[in-house]
């Protein structure tokens, strides 16, 4: 069976959720290898966890060389595992998880080894001829697009929430691979950094419900956040807002922040400009609460309550606090 | 020194967007304008400039696109570029970012063996494709480091630092020049252009280039020889709007609480 390379997203070798999503999308085309950057020390932990979801092999590719430095680093890497694993047998694909890192990873190992690039698929399967097929949501969601890699080995950067992880146990095999990093390569470095503080909510890109606030909060995100911890949500929030100061960019849904794909996105004080449906359009159910009732997000809406989101919010907040006490 | 920032020509974001017969973007049959995330782009490289007054800094608008294009160019003269290019030629038509990256590379380094090039500024996406890859194909092509996604930029001499939102964390990236830098719509409003910009901008250098000038054959690029190939579009069916109630005196919020009841989310 062909070899299907998939890039693990982690952070200190705490697996996240998208690589397990990658992992099943993989076997669609053939056999998975999981490709780790990071500390050996924590290879076998990382295969332990990737094998469940069909890992066969593990390149374990030590990241303390060409740590903070920027991208290119790692597309060498990968070009030279590339490379080997072609002259082993056949390649099908390599799938990225679709982050900014890794499509700008994609895109310099793309123009190295001359294969094609589709970023930010929110699915992949097998064409008749069994190549990999993608699927991207384009023009703020407006149009589903399906395309595939013409010449070269597919390079795909893989959305969150693409597919449901199924686990498969796959052998899980470590293998150890040393890449030869250039000096050139070495360009751009990162010189500082500081993590921003947890809020305790679960990631916006993973989180099954995202409860967003825009400019009509008033700059008052306590009924949002609070309706959002009722739900366990993550929370959100519209350029308009982040622009105000009253969130951080991180927190930013739309064309120039996040893309969210939740089962449920609850959208408060928030218009619906085009730029911000680029980012939740795609949501599986979306619920809207907005003082306008001819504010355009109730064009999107499975429901929406037309009201101030400041008694609205916090009301629903009691009520479902109550049941759950109930219950 | 010289600044090359490469603006793209892309469909109004508002308008209604769409797909030719061939399944490549309606580049013609759509408003176009410059795309508005490569304005903070031109405003960072006309800032870089001004920061440095007294030294030498030019700055060259280059966009790859059809006729119209064009306008993206003057749009970053009227701001306050100092030239254009525009590279347009039939055969670039269905381009995808392998080939686009390839034509932009190839124009970059005619501009540098004419006036050199230590900078190029890009923006952090085009408001069409969204890829946001070419800068980073740019450097590779180029053999440049890349700096991406800054909401700050910062220079001395030859260092550049920038700012930027991470996954995580916010981080600080340095680097020297030549490098190719993206910024995002972090990094402070564009300017609009004066009315003496705009009549200043009809008398700057503006030339149009076609593959023969870049050196490249129509066989290295376009449609056909396109990495990727999309084999289908089709409208998403517009979301048919749900219920929506009115709240009055706290309605809303139950009848809120039962619609995420029916559906499981509580
Ligand atoms: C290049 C570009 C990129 C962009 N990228 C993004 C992006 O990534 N994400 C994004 O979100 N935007 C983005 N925008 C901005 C976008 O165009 C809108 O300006 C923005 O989304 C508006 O935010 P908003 O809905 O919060 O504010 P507004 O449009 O001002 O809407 C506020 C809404 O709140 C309602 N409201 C007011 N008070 C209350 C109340 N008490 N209770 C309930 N409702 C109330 C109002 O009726 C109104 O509908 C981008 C724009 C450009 C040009
Ligand atoms: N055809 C083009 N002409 C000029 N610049 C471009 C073109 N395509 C992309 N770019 C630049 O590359 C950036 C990222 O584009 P993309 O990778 O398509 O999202 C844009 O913001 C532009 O600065």
């Amino acid at each position: 069976m062909s070899e299907v390379l998939v890039v693990i997203d982690h952070a200190e070798g705490e697996v996240k959720k998208p690589t397990y999503e990658l992992l099943t999308i993989a076997r669609r085309l053939g056999a998975p290898s999981a490709v780790f950057f990071g500390s050996p020390d924590q290879g076998d932990a990382v295969a332990e966890k990737v094998k469940r979801y069909g890992a066969a092999k593990v390149y374990v590719i030590d990241d303390a060389p060409i740590k903070g430095f920027l991208v290119a680093p790692k597309a060498e890497a990968l070009q030279q595992l590339v490379e080997q694993a072609s002259s082993n047998g056949d390649l099908a694909a390599i799938l990225l998880p679709s982050t900014f890192e890794n499509k700008e990873v994609a895109a310099r190992l793309a123009i190295k080894i001359g294969s094609g690039l589709i970023t930010d698929a929110v699915d992949v399967s097998a064409g008749s001829d069994g190549s990999a097929v993608t699927t991207q949501s384009v023009f703020a969601g407006n149009y589903t697009v399906q395309a595939k890699v013409t010449t070269g080995t597919p390079i795909i950067t893989v959305k969150p929430n693409s597919a449901a992880p199924e686990e498969a146990e796959g052998a899980g095999a470590v293998e150890a691979f040393a890449a030869t990093i250039s000096d050139a390569a070495k360009g751009a470095q990162v010189v500082a950094t500081q993590p921003r503080q947890s809020t305790g909510r679960p990631e916006l890109t993973e989180a099954a419900i995202v409860v967003s606030g825009g400019r009509g909060t008033g700059g008052n995100f306590e009924p949002v956040e609070g309706f959002a911890d009722s739900l366990g949500a993550a929370v959100g929030a519209s350029r308009a807002a982040v622009d105000s100061g009253w969130m951080p960019h991180a927190f930013q849904v739309g064309q120039t922040g996040k893309t969210v794909s939740p089962q449920l996105y609850v959208a408060n004080g928030i218009s619906g400009a085009i730029q911000h449906r680029a980012g939740m359009q795609t949501s599986k159910t979306i619920v809207a609460v907005n003082k306008d009732p001819e504010a355009p997000i109730f064009e999107l809406v499975d429901f929406g309550v037309v009201g101030d989101l400041h008694t609205v919010l916090p009301a629903a907040r009691q009520q479902i606090t109550d049941r759950s006490a109930a219950h | 020194m010289n600044i090359v920032v490469c603006v793209k020509y892309v469909p109004d974001a508002t308008a209604d967007r769409k797909f030719e017969d061939d399944n490549t973007v309606d580049r013609v049959g759509v408003d176009g304008l410059l795309s508005e995330l490569d304005e903070y782009a031109v405003e960072q490289a006309l800032q870089f400039r001004e920061k440095r007054e007294g030294e030498d800094i030019t700055v060259t608008a280059l966009t790859v696109g059809p006729e119209k294009a064009v306008d993206a160019v003057r749009k970053a003269l009227q701001m306050g570029a100092d030239s254009g290019v525009h590279v347009v030629d039939d055969a670039i038509a269905g381009s995808d970012y392998l080939g686009t990256s390839l034509v932009l590379a190839k124009a970059i380094e005619k501009i540098k063996a004419d006036t050199g090039a230590d900078l190029v500024m890009c923006g952090m996406a085009s408001t069409d494709a969204s890829g946001s890859v070419v800068p980073a194909m740019l450097a590779e092509r180029l053999g440049l480091p890349q700096v991406t996604l800054a909401s700050v930029v910062e220079s001395q001499g030859d260092q550049v630092r920038i700012k930027r939102d991470n996954e995580g964390s916010t981080e600080v990236i340095g680097a020297t020049l030549p490098i190719v830098l993206s910024v995002t719509d972090q990094s402070g409003e564009a300017r609009y252009p004066s009315f003496k910009g705009i009549m200043a901008a009809k008398k700057k250098p503006l030339e149009t280039w076609s593959l023969t000038d870049l050196g490249l054959d129509a066989e290295q690029v376009g449609l056909s020889v396109a990495y990727t190939q999309v084999e289908d579009t089709t409208a998403r069916p517009p979301r048919t709007a749900g219920e929506v109630v009115t709240d009055e005196d706290g309605s809303g919020a139950t009848a809120l609480v039962e619609f995420l009841a029916s559906k499981k989310f509580i």
